[in-house]
């Protein structure tokens, strides 16, 4: 499609009150988006049943300036994929519901590799956070690219993560893809731009409302080969991701947690239901048949160290943080030593000091 | 007839002499009082004239002008009452003048004749002793007060009818026993075997007083931070003389002295609310008085939710708790208080107060982040050591062992306190060192050296953190009684560091 195409595709995306099934249809009927443009009220009427649609396309023509709109577009760098077009990300095309358009910011999406999505809670545990680095590292090295939220939490950890292996990240707003939200995760949002991108239905500016999350969802769940969910509360926005994975067909897996932490109970359900159990990073590439047995017990290899006191100290920590308070009354130590022991550790870069005097294990 | 009367008014913790001039002469009756002087002082002519005609004496009718010099001097409060009778009777004759002269007189009148309580007694007593008065009349209730300082004699009037007996050589005023000055310390209710377990908390505040250094609580609500740092103060090392002197003048200035046991002995715990002005903390007004930092001087100051604080109000401690001393300028010129204070400081670790339980905790990270910004870095800088204080497990609150006492801890910290005095020939804390001490007596062996610089690039430390980790850990040294700072104590002192702001990840 050439720019002047474009145009005009533009425009009819932007209508608003359109199904996009509607416009599809309408589409599809037509040669192309400017014969819409010029398009006679009575032929309109063939393919679009309804009054209120009508009128709505009719009307949008005369606020529309096609070259004005279409410039500030290009101006902001984004890149516009409709649906007809060879650049739309052809996995979202199995979506019954699928965007009449989608925005970019970035690299282009790529068709032939694996894709998985990382998603979870916001309000993660230190836990969460961790293992969805975990997971994004060791996937992005196998060159799977990671689909995600850009959210607090999960979703930025596990973007991070893929980011810090050298891998490609996409990440799917709620909102205007050149309008980054969370803001504290603006690093994230340019680096993503670099390596992979952001991407959007909503046109350009749109604010992040909470009526946007639930559709934003199922585009990654429809972009992605397999949806992992690493920590997810009761009724969580990554539930509905899952579900509609298992809809279109996708493979789920839940990473299990403790029973009694709020934060793994969706997860946990999940598992109950059928979903596949995160393990290990290499237990999951093992099981998606990606890596062989040998690469990986080579990774398993960097065992750990430590002095026997520094052993105990260390094996009393998890992934959920401690206090320092907790440790002295399991392990005995005076309190004096046991501070001792723990800045050796976080030193040598076993452990990391959480908040004040809370440690969780590192690796 | 002419008279004159000393008497002396305090000013921030200054005190000024001023002389009651009286005369009495022929014209028409008037009864006029000059001198610069507020409301409540011109107010002392109707309450002086009625308690001397309720006394007993009459006041005839002359010109009666009353001054108080230096004519320069802003005169305040109410303890001019007595030296203005004094000088009305003297210059009608009820009174011998000579006994008047070489005395100093301050009280406040009641209708009747009867000596009030003043505030002020502690610093006008040592300022006249040093200025070679004889004898000082004061109200019957500062009579202990007064009495705290020795070689000047000191009595107590109730009434004015007792005083005009005693000034005109009718009556002797009762010698009654001298305060028992420096008993024992009291016995302070509260004490460190009172808090069960809390191990890591205890041993902080063990060498945040060690070394003078100041100490942040953080915890959940409940936790016991409030109830640590009540017991702090017991376990200082006691005050000496000078110290007690020194903190009763404060609460003397401000009338907060106990009638039955005026000095204080026991070191300051002070609790500001964190609705607090900051007038309120740094002391205020247009003759300014003594605030929170100067009532917890050689004490403790603490100040609880910290966050809840209005920024503005830590930031002007800032300066006080480098110098020690603040100081107020106002028209009337430059007030210094005292303010040798050490900062407990408490704070929850997010709005809820259960970061970094995510189970328990509701708060965003943004939340998180917000909260703990709240107080600025600066003030923060200034905190050399910050523990968290956890929750208690059953087990430990009905544990039967036995913890050690405040005076077992008091021990260990004040042999430590005298390692620092030896070493820095005055009466220095680590805490309070600079860059140039820090250098010279607290040097790092090679080994040491070689860890502090693997920790500073793996945790990242700023130039102010690594200096307080070597203060503390010099603080340790000292505590466990060794010369030379160890490895193990550096690792001590970096467990207390105070947490950096967390940057983006």
């Amino acid at each position: 499609m050439d720019r002047e195409e474009l145009k005009y595709e533009y425009w009819f995306a932007n209508i608003r009150k359109v199904r996009s099934r509607t416009k599809r249809k309408l589409r599809e009927a037509m040669p192309s988006a400017r014969h819409i443009y010029y398009i006679e009220e009575t032929t309109l009427a063939r393919y679009v049943g309804k009054e209120e649609e009508r009128n709505e396309i009719l009307n949008s023509m005369k606020k529309w300036n096609l070259e004005g709109e279409y410039r500030k577009l290009e101006e902001k760098n984004i890149k516009f994929f409709p649906y007809f077009h060879t650049d739309y990300p052809s996995a979202l095309r199995t979506l019954l519901s699928a965007p009449y358009a989608v925005y970019l910011k970035g690299k282009t999406v790529p068709k032939d590799t694996l894709k998985a999505a990382i998603v979870g809670a916001r309000q993660c545990s230190p836990y969460g956070e961790h293992m969805a680095a975990k997971f994004g590292e060791a996937l992005a090295e196998q060159n799977i690219d990671i689909i995600s939220g850009l959210a607090r939490g999960v979703d930025g950890a596990g973007q991070r993560g893929a980011l810090n292996a050298g891998g490609r990240s996409y990440g799917v707003l709620g909102s205007g893809a050149d309008v980054c939200y969370p803001k504290e995760n603006r690093g994230l949002y340019e680096d993503l731009q670099k390596r992979g991108g952001v991407l959007s239905e909503l046109p350009p500016g749109t604010p992040p409302l909470p009526q946007h999350f639930p559709a934003r969802n199922r585009i990654i769940s429809a972009l992605s080969d397999i949806v992992l969910v690493i920590e997810a509360k009761d009724r969580s926005g990554s539930l509905i991701t899952a579900d509609q994975a298992l809809e279109l067909g996708k493979e789920v897996y839940a990473l299990p947690g403790p029973v009694d932490s709020s934060l793994s109970r969706g997860c946990n359900r999940l598992i109950k239901q059928g979903a596949g159990i995160l393990l290990s990073p290499e237990d999951l590439l093992e099981e998606l048949h990606i890596c062989s047995r040998e690469s990986i017990k080579k990774k398993l290899k960097n065992k750990i160290m430590l002095e026997t006191s520094e052993e105990l100290v260390y094996s009393r920590l998890g992934f959920y943080p401690k206090s320092i308070g907790q440790l002295a009354e399991e392990t005995h130590i005076e309190i004096s030593k046991l501070i001792n022991q723990l800045v050796t550790l976080e030193v040598k870069g076993y452990i990391q000091e959480i908040s004040k005097n809370y440690y969780i294990k590192k690796r | 007839m002419y008279s004159t009367v000393l008497s002396a008014a305090v000013h921030g913790m200054e005190v000024n002499f001023i002389h009651v001039e009286a005369d009495i002469s022929n014209g028409l009756p008037v009864f006029n009082m000059v001198g610069y002087l507020s409301s409540e002082v011109k107010e002392a002519g109707e309450r002086v004239r009625t308690a001397i005609r309720n006394t007993g004496f009459s006041l005839p009718a002359k010109k009666i002008i009353v001054n108080l010099s230096p004519a320069d001097v802003r005169k305040r409060g109410a303890v001019f009452d007595l030296p203005i009778a004094v000088a009305i009777l003297s210059s009608l004759g009820y009174v011998d003048g000579e006994r008047v002269r070489g005395t100093l007189f301050i009280g406040e009148l009641g209708l009747d004749g009867s000596v009030h309580k003043v505030p002020g007694v502690l610093p006008v007593i040592i300022e006249a002793k040093r200025a070679g008065c004889r004898v000082c009349i004061v109200p019957k209730g500062n009579l202990r007060e007064g009495r705290i300082i020795e070689g000047i004699t000191v009595y107590g009037v109730e009434s004015l009818r007792e005083l005009g007996g005693y000034l005109n050589g009718e009556t002797r005023l009762r010698d009654e026993e001298r305060t028992e000055r420096y008993a024992p310390c009291m016995k302070r209710q509260e004490d460190f075997s009172d808090i069960r377990g809390q191990a890591l908390l205890k041993r902080a505040a063990e060498v945040a007083v060690a070394g003078g250094h100041n100490l942040l609580l953080i915890g959940p609500p409940g936790a016991g931070k409030t109830m640590l740092a009540r017991r702090i103060p017991t376990i200082f090392p006691p005050m000496s003389e000078e110290e007690c002197i020194e903190v009763t003048k404060i609460y003397s200035i401000l009338g907060m002295t106990d009638e039955g046991n005026p000095l204080i002995r026991t070191r300051p715990f002070r609790t500001p609310h964190h609705t607090s002005t900051k007038a309120a903390l740094i002391g205020g007004g247009n003759i300014p008085n003594p605030g929170e930092i100067s009532m917890a001087n050689y004490g403790v100051l603490f100040l609880d939710e910290i966050s809840e604080f209005q920024r503005s109000v830590l930031d002007v401690l800032r300066q006080p708790m480098e110098e020690r001393i603040i100081q107020l300028t106002r028209k009337s010129g430059v007030y210094r208080f005292p303010s040798n204070f050490m900062l407990v400081a408490a704070a929850n670790p997010c709005f809820c107060g259960y970061y970094p339980d995510m189970n328990k905790c509701t708060c965003t990270p943004q939340q998180v982040r917000q909260y703990q910004s709240h107080i600025s870095q600066p003030f923060l800088d200034r905190i050399d050591i910050c523990v968290e204080a956890g929750g208690v497990e059953y087990d430990e609150l009905h544990s039967t062992g036995e913890e050690e006492t405040s005076e077992e801890i008091r021990k260990r910290v004040c042999a430590a306190r005298k390692r620092q005095y030896d070493r820095y020939g005055k009466s220095l804390t680590n805490a309070e060192i600079g860059l140039d001490e820090l250098e010279k007596y607290c040097v790092l062996g090679m080994e040491e050296h070689g860890f502090m610089k693997q920790i500073f690039d793996r945790l990242s430390l700023t130039a102010r953190t690594y200096h307080k980790v070597v203060k503390v850990a010099r603080t340790i040294a000292d505590l466990s009684g060794e010369e030379h700072i160890r490895i193990s104590h550096l690792k001590e002192a970096v467990g207390y560091r105070t947490m950096e702001k967390r940057k983006g990840k």
